[in-house]
């Protein structure tokens, strides 16, 4: 019964997303306030519906109510509680009931929200938001039905794939898609300037909240996602250029883009086509995203099923919202007037020196994900593009970025002063190059040229904090007096510095564990040891054991220091016994921000008890993750920040309204 | 300069850094791109030793052998040829006789082809969908056949 009424509150859900769609695009035409009133009701009824629909699922999940088709296939009366919570998403259909409950909700955040905005904007926005709505409803309803009954219901489940049969899975694709989906809110503001032709710095100002929450959820999720591989796969990568991370990799660069453009947009009103095209850009890269892991064109975790119709019905809704937009963007961009202008070496200039960047990276990124798919279409042949093209292409285009970024804040808007900024600078380039080569001398060994790779994250971290430390003015004026000072600056400016600072800590993180990190793969008997990292790790002995639905081969680890164990790490070998699948599961133990991964291999036969065993010191790893997590801080930061901060009625916000309602 | 000649400065930066761009990514694809191929095709593609091609094929029963230390051999086969693999490492818990599997590395001066890395899907089915596709395509495998575990 409750399964149905999720299934009816799908359909409804359908009926008024139509609604939405329509009615209020013609309330904003004829300047109906009754139609456009519908949106936000409507938005919010939508979201509801989604909830009770997506609540529904999680009943069956939780009940093991193996009558539901999509339940006895990825689920296990035996299962652990929280798998059966985060089990609703571990597939293809509930996973697409994610999707939309994610994109609703932003729909009903807007609606809630968005008081402020322009009574047609607004009903525009959502009514485009609905569109998109509609569209991933029909192809839940037609093709990835999630309520599916059977019929005589079988006693027991098929279990959820043992990868997914973690805690990641419970956080790592909500993160994800609250960043990935929440891009449709900077897609649906730009198709509602669009469709009105008129465009603003008040636009910015109301975009660049959503841009800036959706990129800071984006951010951890991608972080989590890559952490979990990290530790679930057993294979000691954290990031494997594998397309389904470059699914969600493209967004977050474009929306990186998006978030600066933006910021020019609103100071400036300049850069107004090319945030909009940026904005249409970052969501159809989340929509092709979202193409390449639910249509199965690819071999991952990610893709649970592979179903024909899913990839053409996916293709359909790609190809009507990015191709629909940017013909309307063809068509309806030459109408906005052109704003600010400003000289190359300014603020502006460097913003826009960032987004040649990132999107000549994110050309990159796509061409090295597409091209093995558009060759094999064409000519059948199969290529893999792995690793090696994209350390190559999109890791040297990132290096003057690298470089670039303490100058950015440093410079002034409409004209800069370059020199100025270098002298400012130069102590922190000199700090970044003392600390860089102090700490490859610290850690020794590794190749030279690592040292740039060092010195450049530390570059970012020190000169993350040199326009701090200049509008401070610490330097003359103290300590106290200085802190006085930067106390009143805006949130949003704290923000930046935090965030620069986390973007230097994970590139510090990622040339470190690069470069002094260790790999060993030895045959271990029982009491054998091995060295790594300053640390003798001493195999003890295997033992079988028992979980609630898996049996497990576990060996036991004991890192010593000097003869006297620091550590202990059970590392094991998994079998699921519902879908006879082994799984490794790694022993990592942590030691400040480095880590010994652990993994186990096979058992040697004819000999007693030797085990292959492959074990990875990672120094600094952490910083990798940590660096993400500052990232996202300084994104909640720079949200807080009360000229952004989302439903607050901004003081410019209201000056500019009655400007607006005079121009309509 | 003029605010023209400044305006042409910066477009021409913008281009020669997309040049650049361009340059490195065909320069990338000619350098590190792994073509596909099932042992049947080696006789006709005629690969040098050293050349990095990924090897796929079913994993030939009985042949998996343990050597020294954590090098392991095997036969990949396609149900008319076969190719002989070395690997050092630890294998993927989902490789096992009999099953697909997509290996990457090179062939030695010796004709044997030498992996760095040795994949296998994860999912039940045990078959990579570059393997699938051209085993399908040559009836050597059919879905839901030769499955070990439940499928849709």
């Amino acid at each position: 019964m409750i399964v149905e009424i999720g299934h009816y509150a799908l359909v409804l859900t359908l009926a008024t997303a139509l609604i939405v769609s329509i009615l209020p695009v013609i309330g904003a035409r004829r300047r109906d306030m009754a139609l456009m009133a519908l949106a936000p009701t409507g938005s919010i009824t939508i979201f509801a519906l989604v909830a009770i629909s997506f609540a529904s699922l999680t009943w069956a999940y939780v009940v093991s109510d193996f009558s539901v088709a999509n339940v006895w296939e990825n689920s296990h009366s035996l299962m652990p509680l929280i798998y059966k919570y985060s089990g609703v998403w571990g597939n293809h259909e509930g996973s697409m009931m994610l999707w939309l409950l994610i994109l609703t909700l932003f729909s009903a955040l807007v609606a809630v929200f968005g008081r402020n905005l322009p009574d047609s904007l607004r009903a525009n926005v959502l009514a485009v938001q609905a569109w998109i709505t509609v569209a991933f409803l029909l192809f839940i309803l037609f093709t990835s039905n999630p309520f599916l009954r059977l019929d005589p219901a079988p006693a027991e489940g098929q279990d959820l794939n043992p990868v997914l049969q973690d805690f990641g899975l419970a956080i790592h694709p909500p993160l994800l898609y609250l960043g990935y989906v929440g891009f449709s809110v900077c897609f649906s503001f730009a198709v509602a300037a669009l469709m009105e032709g008129r465009i603003d710095a008040a636009w910015a100002r109301w975009v660049r909240p959503w841009t800036l929450a959706a990129w800071t959820f984006l951010t951890a999720g991608i972080a989590m996602g890559s952490y979990w591989a990290y530790y679930e796969l057993g294979w000691g990568g954290w990031w494997f250029w594998d397309p389904v991370e470059n699914a969600s990799f493209m967004p977050w660069l474009a929306g990186t883009a998006l978030l600066h453009s933006a910021l020019v947009m609103e100071k400036r009103e300049a850069l107004k086509i090319w945030t909009v095209l940026l904005a249409i850009m970052t969501f159809s890269l989340s929509l092709l995203g979202t193409f390449l892991v639910r249509s199965g064109v690819l071999t991952s975790v990610h893709s649970f099923a592979t179903d024909p119709t899913r990839g053409i019905f996916i293709l359909t809704i790609l190809a009507i919202f990015i191709g629909g937009a940017f013909a309307l963007f063809a068509w309806r961009a030459p109408m906005l007037k052109a704003g600010g202008i400003f000289a190359p070496i300014s603020r502006e200039g460097a913003l826009v020196l960032n987004n040649l960047i990132l999107t000549v990276a994110t050309a990159t990124v796509l061409t090295g994900t597409l091209y093995p798919l558009v060759l094999e279409t064409l000519t059948g042949e199969k290529i893999s593009v792995g690793a090696p093209f994209f350390n190559m292409t999109f890791g040297l285009l990132m290096l003057p970025l690298l470089i670039a970024v303490p100058f950015g804040p440093m410079l002034a808007w409409k004209r800069g002063d370059l020199l100025g900024a270098f002298q400012r600078l130069w102590v922190f380039a000199a700090l970044a190059l003392f600390a860089g080569l102090a700490f490859f001398y610290i850690q020794h060994g590794g190749p030279v040229m690592a040292i740039f790779g060092l010195i450049l994250g530390f570059w970012g971290m020190i000169g993350a904090f040199a326009d701090l430390w200049y509008r401070g003015n610490f330097a003359k004026v103290g300590f106290s007096v200085g802190l006085k000072r930067i106390a009143g600056l805006p949130r949003s400016v704290f923000g930046t510095a935090i965030a620069h600072f986390g973007l230097g800590v994970t590139v510090l993180g990622i040339f470190a564990a690069t470069t002094f990190g260790t790999e060993t793969v030895v045959e271990m008997k029982q009491g054998q040891t091995v060295n790594a990292g300053g640390y003798t790790l001493v195999y003890d002995g295997l033992r079988d054991a028992v979980g609630p639905n898996y049996t497990e081969q576990r060996g036991h680890f004991t890192a010593r220091v000097g003869g006297v164990a620091v550590a202990d790490v059970w590392s094991s070998k998994r079998l699921y016994t519902a879908r006879r699948m082994p799984t490794t599961e790694a022993g990592i133990l942590t030691f400040g921000l480095s880590q010994l991964y652990v993994s186990l291999g096979d058992a040697i036969e004819g000999q007693s008890g030797g085990m292959v065993v492959r074990i990875w010191w990672k120094p600094f790893i952490l910083c990798i993750w940590g660096g993400c997590l500052v990232m996202m801080l300084g994104g909640f930061v720079s949200l807080s920040d009360r000229r952004l901060r989302v439903g607050a009625p901004s003081r410019k916000a209201k000056v500019v309204r009655p400007v607006l309602e005079a121009a309509e | 300069m003029t605010r023209k000649q400044k305006r042409l400065a910066v477009i021409a930066g913008g281009m020669s850094f997309i040049l650049v761009a361009v340059l490195l990514v065909m320069f990338a694809f000619s350098q590190s791109v792994a073509y596909f191929f099932m042992p049947g095709d080696l006789a006709k593609a005629d690969i040098k030793p050293g050349t990095r091609i990924r090897l796929g094929g079913l994993v030939a029963e009985g042949s998996v052998k343990r050597g020294q230390g954590s090098t392991v051999s095997f036969t990949v086969t396609d149900g008319k040829s076969t190719v002989p693999v070395s690997y050092t490492g630890i294998l993927p818990d989902l490789f096992r006789e009999g099953q697909g599997v997509v290996t990457e590395g090179a062939f030695d001066a010796g004709h044997s082809f030498v992996a760095d890395s040795v994949l296998a899907k994860h999912d039940e089915n045990y078959m990579p969908k570059e393997v699938a596709d051209r085993l399908k395509k040559e009836g050597v495998w059919e879905d839901g056949k030769n499955n070990t575990g439940a499928t849709k």
